[in-house]
């Protein structure tokens, strides 16, 4: 690292390896940029936009945006926390999502940031979408209410797995998940439960069935922690284990 | 379904997965439809995944898994469209062919719907048949067209009258009057060398023409530096609402267009070019090919063009499918690799990995036409004309309540007021400048200048005069955002439709002082939130009027604080239908309550 590799976010001076996004630099440093679409595992994606940070002066997605020596960036700020409170909001209302019927509640990654954000209520009028369950899989359930359209088992399933389970479908407003089967059905495909597609949604909208309610309540992954200090958390036993590789 | 037919089909293009939306087009044309049961067959030839190719499916407009009419009719829902008539007309058509706005006939010889600006602004309500335009829809040519898919005369048979469209250039100006012989802006680029061709830019000051500005110059300077395989690509996927100017470039001035990719090609040292031709204008297709092998047969396209021995270069035309994101350079570039229009990340930007990851210059239509006669005339020539920040011209679409639609050509510097004088405006309300995404002004700011330094634009131009409701015009615009938005990210996916369901409810007087601040609050963090252009403009049709106009806004709200976001009456509908009751005591009384 020389010494021009560094950015300042939020007043703190940011070291940066080559090639780093905003995104790895400030996980590495121990400061929690709120994300959902993003896995420091998988190539990022920068659609969630709750990592919206303003460099220099201009909106970026942090997990996108390579970092670069000087770089002024702002983080934690109201004006940006705000517009990350509406885009959870927005995620909220676009789907059904109903957490205290939900597997995934107290592990769920929106939920989570809805908590780190302060949310209160869902704010907009609720959309109540009519979306397809497929619960054809024997061991899968893709349930589409929950689902936020990160993509994460899109691209697990690709470069993880080698399979293309998964892609994005429609447009706009009426996006929604597909998967690779004529038959548009999750059992014609070829997902497995020990694919790493089946357990990198953040929501409940893709869980391997039988597992519900594992843990009991204070016992689940948020139930002591954050979202941010979870991720932070994962980004270092990551980064360790990469580097073994 | 002929898989016989289907894979013919993907013969002719070699099952090429960059050419996926151009296969998927051919079988909507065969089949009327994308089966799903065509869709294995696909991907089986092309190696993408079936999953991919749905998802390619149901991105664009032109696509459709539910069987269309073998007449398919589209109606422009265009705000141009609007003030001439265009919903009175699809009513009109709905009841003569009787088919319902949005499906298909029982018998499947015909369909209908709208469809987003179809590029006819200067002589609507306009309309497509299976793609093809037909301008100036009238009753009288609803009959004649009806009578046509009644006695199921073939479209290839209709008289050609019922196509044309006329090109309305009202006004010559630089680059409109400026004679262009065959290959000279070429052989000068070939004679002067790259480094001089781009000097000419540069002093020229061109910036690009389709609204965003950036110098031409630096463009594809920056190309040029980057090794490995160069690209050339023309966007002629003009979907900004009110811009037809490009759809008249490529009707009398497509030679100019080529040269200007292939000065490009020259200069930047690429080999392969793409006119991306949005689906709309599918009509001019045929001309356009014909232009290509006139310029191959003149040794101007293919190898060792111009006797230079290694400049070889030649132009492949993809047709778009409904989208208006695919403008987006780089939505348009995953568009021409036959994926969905989804805007890419930046950095990197197209210059340094376009299509297909090599460095792609992507330039408007009269862009190129401007960068072949400065490569011709030299940089003073353009730059002596508009002002010191805006050099040279620029050709608008002029549109709406005015005498004289059509073509305009003006050294920029222009004002609003000399615009609406040559064109026949009168008792002028307010001009849309730069299409929905641009700036909605007021008769109070007539005397600004049309220039990137004040009123940019791409060339769209729509007058409304005092008639209008300056509400209903930003709801036309706030919904076509909606039905625009690629999905992608979450505030524009989520959010234009959030500002859509929020107008609409302000407009059907049933919003409160609490939904206009709401309003203008979500409109300003769509604007800061989102991934692109489009969202970033998205909010521009309510924030430009929200400050222009907000009494007629408030004149719209209710004095009560709160309104629900949902009609109370209209949520009991189901109850209604489930006991059978229609009855006044089945319904919750609206007012007064």
């Amino acid at each position: 690292m020389t010494e021009e590799n560094v950015f300042n976010l939020d007043g703190q001076v940011i070291p940066f390896q080559e090639g780093d996004t905003i995104m790895d630099a400030a996980m590495r440093a121990g400061v929690y940029i709120p994300h959902l679409c993003h896995n420091p595992e998988f190539t990022p994606h920068g659609s969630c936009k709750l990592c919206t940070v303003k460099v220099n002066g201009r909106n970026c997605s942090a997990c996108t945006f390579p970092a670069a020596a000087n770089q002024t960036v702002f983080n934690n700020t109201d004006e940006l926390n705000e517009i990350r409170l509406t885009l959870t909001q927005m995620l909220f209302v676009e789907g059904n999502h109903f957490c205290p019927s939900c597997e995934k509640s107290g592990n769920c990654q929106l939920q989570g940031v809805g908590y780190e954000l302060g949310m209160l209520d869902t704010h907009f009028p609720l959309f109540y979408p009519q979306r397809q369950v497929d619960a054809s899989h024997p061991d899968i359930l893709l349930d589409r209410d929950r689902c936020i359209l990160c993509s994460l088992c899109v691209r697990a399933s690709r470069d993880a797995d080698g399979k293309n389970v998964f892609a994005i479908s429609g447009r706009g407003i009426q996006s929604q998940l597909v998967v690779n089967a004529e038959s548009g059905l999750l059992e014609d495909t070829d997902l497995s439960a020990d694919d790493r597609a089946a357990h990198i949604c953040p929501v409940g909208a893709i869980i391997v069935k039988r597992h519900g309610f594992e843990a009991p309540i204070g016992e689940r992954l948020f139930d002591h922690q954050t979202v941010g200090e979870w991720s932070l958390d994962q980004f270092d036993t990551g980064e360790q284990a990469w580097q073994r590789d | 379904m002929h898989v016989e037919t289907l894979r013919d089909i993907l013969a002719h293009h070699q099952a090429e997965p960059t050419r996926l939306l151009q296969i998927l087009r051919d079988v909507q044309d065969h089949f009327h439809q994308i089966p799903l049961s065509a869709m294995p067959v696909i991907a089986e030839e092309t190696g993408v995944p079936i999953a991919q190719v749905r998802g390619v499916t149901e991105f664009y407009s032109f696509l459709s898994t539910a069987k269309q009419g073998r007449f398919h009719l589209l109606v422009s829902d265009s705000i141009s469209d609007h003030l001439l008539g265009s919903r009175d007309i699809a009513a009109y058509l709905s009841q003569k062919l009787g088919v319902a706005i949005g499906q298909t006939r029982a018998d499947e010889r015909v369909s209908l719907d709208y469809t987003s600006c179809t590029g006819l602004c200067d002589q609507g309500p306009a309309g497509l048949v299976n793609g093809h335009w037909i301008p100036r829809l009238t009753p009288e040519r609803i009959d004649r067209i009806a009578d046509l898919i009644e006695r199921d005369v073939a479209l290839s048979e209709w008289p050609e009258e019922l196509f044309l469209v006329d090109d309305n250039i009202r006004k010559h100006g630089l680059l409109l009057n400026s004679e262009l012989p065959l290959g000279a802006a070429l052989k000068k680029a070939l004679q002067q060398g790259a480094d001089a061709t781009l000097a000419a830019l540069e002093k020229s000051g061109l910036r690009g023409r389709g609204g965003a500005g950036f110098p031409t110059a630096g463009k594809w300077r920056f190309c040029r530096q980057e090794a490995g395989e160069h690209i050339v690509v023309c966007n002629a996927d003009e979907g900004e609402p009110g811009t037809f100017k490009d759809r008249v470039l490529l009707n009398q001035y497509a030679h100019g267009v080529f040269e200007g990719m292939t000065v490009c090609a020259a200069t930047i040292g690429a080999n392969k070019g793409f006119l991306y031709l949005r689906g709309e204008y599918r009509h001019l297709r045929p001309r356009l090919e014909a232009i290509l092998n006139t310029r191959r047969e003149q040794g101007l396209l293919g190898k060792d063009i111009g006797g230079r021995a290694g400049f070889d270069f030649d132009i492949e035309i993809h047709l778009g499918a409904g989208a208006y994101i695919c403008g987006e350079e780089s939505a348009l570039i995953e568009s021409l690799e036959g994926k969905r229009g989804v805007p890419r990340n930046r950095p990197p930007y197209p210059v340094t990995s376009g299509y297909l990851g090599k460095p792609t210059v992507v330039n408007n239509v009269e862009t190129f036409l401007a960068a072949a006669q400065i490569s011709l005339h030299g940089g003073e020539w353009f730059s002596a004309y508009g002002t010191g920040k805006s050099c040279g011209t620029k050709i608008l679409s002029i549109c709406g309540d005015c005498a004289n639609p059509g073509i305009y050509e003006y050294p920029f510097g222009v004002t609003i007021r000399e615009i609406l004088q040559d064109c026949g405006a009168e008792n002028t309300q307010g001009i849309q400048v730069g299409g929905p995404s641009g700036t909605f002004i007021g008769a109070n700011e007539f005397d600004r200048l049309l220039a990137f330094e004040d009123l940019a634009t791409g060339g769209s131009f729509i007058v409304f005069d005092q008639t209008r409701n300056v509400l209903e015009i930003a709801r036309n615009f706030t919904h076509f955002f909606a039905h625009e938005s690629c999905g992608f990210c979450t505030p524009c996916r989520v959010g234009t439709s959030l500002l859509r369901n929020l107008l609409d409810k302000i407009c059907d007087g049933h919003g409160t002082a609490g939904d206009m601040l709401e309003l203008s609050r979500l409109a300003t963090q769509i604007k800061h939130a989102s991934h692109c252009g489009l969202g970033q403009t998205a909010s521009n049709p309510i924030l430009s009027t929200l400050e222009r106009f907000p009494e007629i806004y408030q004149a719209h709200l209710k004095t009560t604080t709160f309104e629900p976001g949902f009609d109370l009456d209209k949520a009991l509908e189901t109850s209604r239908r489930l006991t059978g009751r229609d009855d006044a005591q089945a319904h919750l009384e609206t007012e007064g309550m």
